[in-house]
């Protein structure tokens, strides 16, 4: 029996020679990543262990992007604790302020994860990475300081779900709304415990940015990980970035999978998530007219330079309109460094928008841009859970970035279609 | 969790989809020991929740409890706030990996969560897979844990087995 892509990946860190779904192994993990908001609980625990030394400096890879930076006084000491962890453990693949970025834009951009390779971290999106053909997953930060002593972590190998892409996008139908869509027919609970193996003609449309974005929300639907084979895009992208695709593997022709689905992405229109699950899917049109507050365009779902070069191409010339607050957030420091070379950014501020540093920050509520009272916004981010970016009583409609500066231009929720 | 203890408290219900944004908000999350999430646990559903609870209670929620982010505050703030252990019709991933790794008991049954209403006694037998609901006199099994986390939680949680792994002798006072 052929083996699916997690499980040959799996199956090469656990150093057997297969491994099939719903078997108990433990791994070696190749990278082990950790930001501010997850990192001092994670040197905490890992004092508690015993340990003195991470096993593998190599494989540490410590990031700032949630509340940096500093938000307050605490978040500041948070940041501060990593920053001497680093120092102490010897750990070189750690990004200050300034010179960092959102976790999961950041580590392909940089290299840090090739194809092939087991890759945990203490945040949920870290599935990010399957993108790139690699088993990346969110951990807590007792697994993390287990994988920092140890090198090492028990998995039990998931059932896959084969997704088949197919089709053509229509003009601001983008991979966001594909991801929504998938998240949409399988509900939040709908791949639990699996990994979600993405095919299909329609990837070839797909830049690594597109795909990055997809794999991102696999999470949302439950999956334990969100995977593409690595390809001629891929490899063109790790190579790009000083990566390696020398561990690169693809599923076997005669693989298991647990369950098959096709999504047309030619009929695809821009989808919205209203509040408060993000599988709560409907196409733009059915939100139109509805009210915002504040506009975000940023997080590790769609703070790529795309999607700068998408809201701008809306907002150049255009105003955000009277009574709505348009945020953006640029994922990381080249992104932002890009941004300003091609104009984008003048382009947004003209119109009326704040564009901050990266961070995490407006996303989970933490800082720039926190909702308050009762108050609506339209988010390019990947939740909308009650309470998720501020107020409990806040409303969070999640969104590509297009119907994001489209619905910042005229203040309700709009298709970038419809403007004059 | 020590094998044969009976965890015996009161119910408190929760729906499907309790996400961690729930259990505990971000602007809780620059701190992250029981003690000071503990006042916090459950804000995004009910802010009075960890003032109301007897130490020991129950949580019981539908499917998917602990969706959402990978924060092991989540957990730790349930055991900051006293929570004896969560029954659930079924657990987020991370979060499932997370309460184990810290040491709150999670029971997964979705016929015992069905059955269960606000303020009901239960007592939950862990060593015989046993959920009893004593008010409506109901009796529910539970799956065993696989051997890996039957490892884990005898060991008393990851920090235990890895120290262990380390060849460390037990955590004093721990």
């Amino acid at each position: 029996m052929g083996m699916t892509l997690a499980e040959k990946i799996l199956a090469r860190t656990a150093g057997l020679a297969a491994v099939s779904a719903g078997e108990l192994v433990t791994c070696t993990v190749d990278k082990i990543m950790a930001t501010d908001i997850t990192a001092p609980l994670t040197i905490e625990v890992f004092r508690r262990m015993g340990a003195t030394r991470v096993k593998d400096p190599e494989s540490c890879i410590l990031i700032n992007d949630h509340f940096v930076p500093a938000k307050d006084i605490r978040s500041a000491d948070f940041a501060r604790a990593m920053r001497e962890f680093a120092k102490e453990q010897g750990i070189r693949r750690y990004f200050e302020v300034g010179r960092s970025g959102i976790c999961h834009v950041l580590v392909p951009e940089k290299g840090l994860v090739s194809p092939g390779e087991l890759f945990v971290g203490a945040d949920s999106h870290t599935c990010t990475a399957g993108a790139l053909g690699a088993f990346a997953t969110g951990v807590g930060s007792t697994d993390l300081a287990a994988a920092w002593a140890l090198k090492e972590l028990w998995f039990k190998v998931p059932s896959t779900l084969r997704v088949e892409l197919r089709g053509s996008f229509r003009p601001h139908v983008t991979s966001k709304d594909v991801v929504l869509r998938l998240i949409g027919e399988l509900g939040v609970e709908g791949a639990r415990y699996q990994a979600i193996e993405f095919h299909g003609e329609a990837l070839a449309a797909m830049p690594m940015h597109a795909r990055l974005t997809l794999c991102n929300m696999a999470v949302e639907a439950g999956a334990k990980a969100g995977m593409i084979p690595c390809d001629d895009i891929t490899a063109a992208y790790v190579t790009a970035h000083g990566g390696s695709v020398d561990k690169a593997v693809t599923p076997d022709g005669d693989a298991s999978y647990a369950a098959a689905l096709t999504i047309d992405i030619s009929a695809l229109e821009p989808q919205v998530a209203e509040p408060f699950m993000p599988s709560n899917i409907r196409p733009v049109g059915d939100f139109r007219g509805l009210r915002v507050d504040q506009v975000f365009i940023g997080s590790c779902t769609n703070g790529y330079l795309e999607d700068l070069r998408a809201a701008a191409a809306i907002l150049k010339g255009r105003k955000v309109a009277d009574g709505v607050r348009l945020i953006v957030t640029p994922a990381t420091q080249s992104i932002y460094l890009e941004a300003v070379r091609e104009g984008i950014v003048a382009d947004l501020v003209e119109a009326g928008a704040a564009v901050t540093t990266p961070t995490c920050g407006a996303c989970l509520g933490g800082h720039m841009g926190v909702l308050g009272k009762d108050e609506v916004a339209l988010a390019t981010t990947n939740r909308n859970f009650r309470g998720r970016m501020g107020d409990l009583s806040a409303r969070v409609y999640l969104a590509n970035p297009a119907v994001a500066a489209a619905t910042a231009v005229t203040g309700t929720i709009t298709h970038p279609e419809e403007l004059p | 969790m020590s094998e044969g203890q009976i965890l015996r408290g009161r119910a408190w219900r929760f729906g499907d989809h309790v996400d961690t944004d729930v259990i505990i908000p971000v602007r809780y999350c620059n701190m992250f020991r029981p003690e000071e999430l503990g006042p916090h646990a459950m804000a995004g559903a009910d802010p009075e929740f960890a003032s109301r609870i007897a130490p020991g209670d129950l949580i019981v929620a539908g499917t998917n409890f602990g969706c959402g982010s990978s924060r092991e505050t989540a957990p730790v703030a349930l055991l900051g706030a006293g929570v004896g252990a969560v029954v659930a019709a079924s657990f987020g991933r991370i979060f499932f990996r997370n309460a184990v790794n810290v040491g709150l008991p999670i029971f997964e049954s979705p016929e015992a969560s069905a059955a269960c209403q606000a303020g009901d006694q239960l007592a939950v037998d862990a060593a015989r897979g046993l959920i009893r609901n004593e008010t409506r006199g109901l009796s529910f099994t539970f799956a065993p844990y696989s051997a890996q986390v039957a490892e884990i939680i005898a060991a008393g949680g990851l920090v235990p087995y890895v120290r262990r792994r380390l060849g460390l002798p037990p955590e004093r006072g721990g």
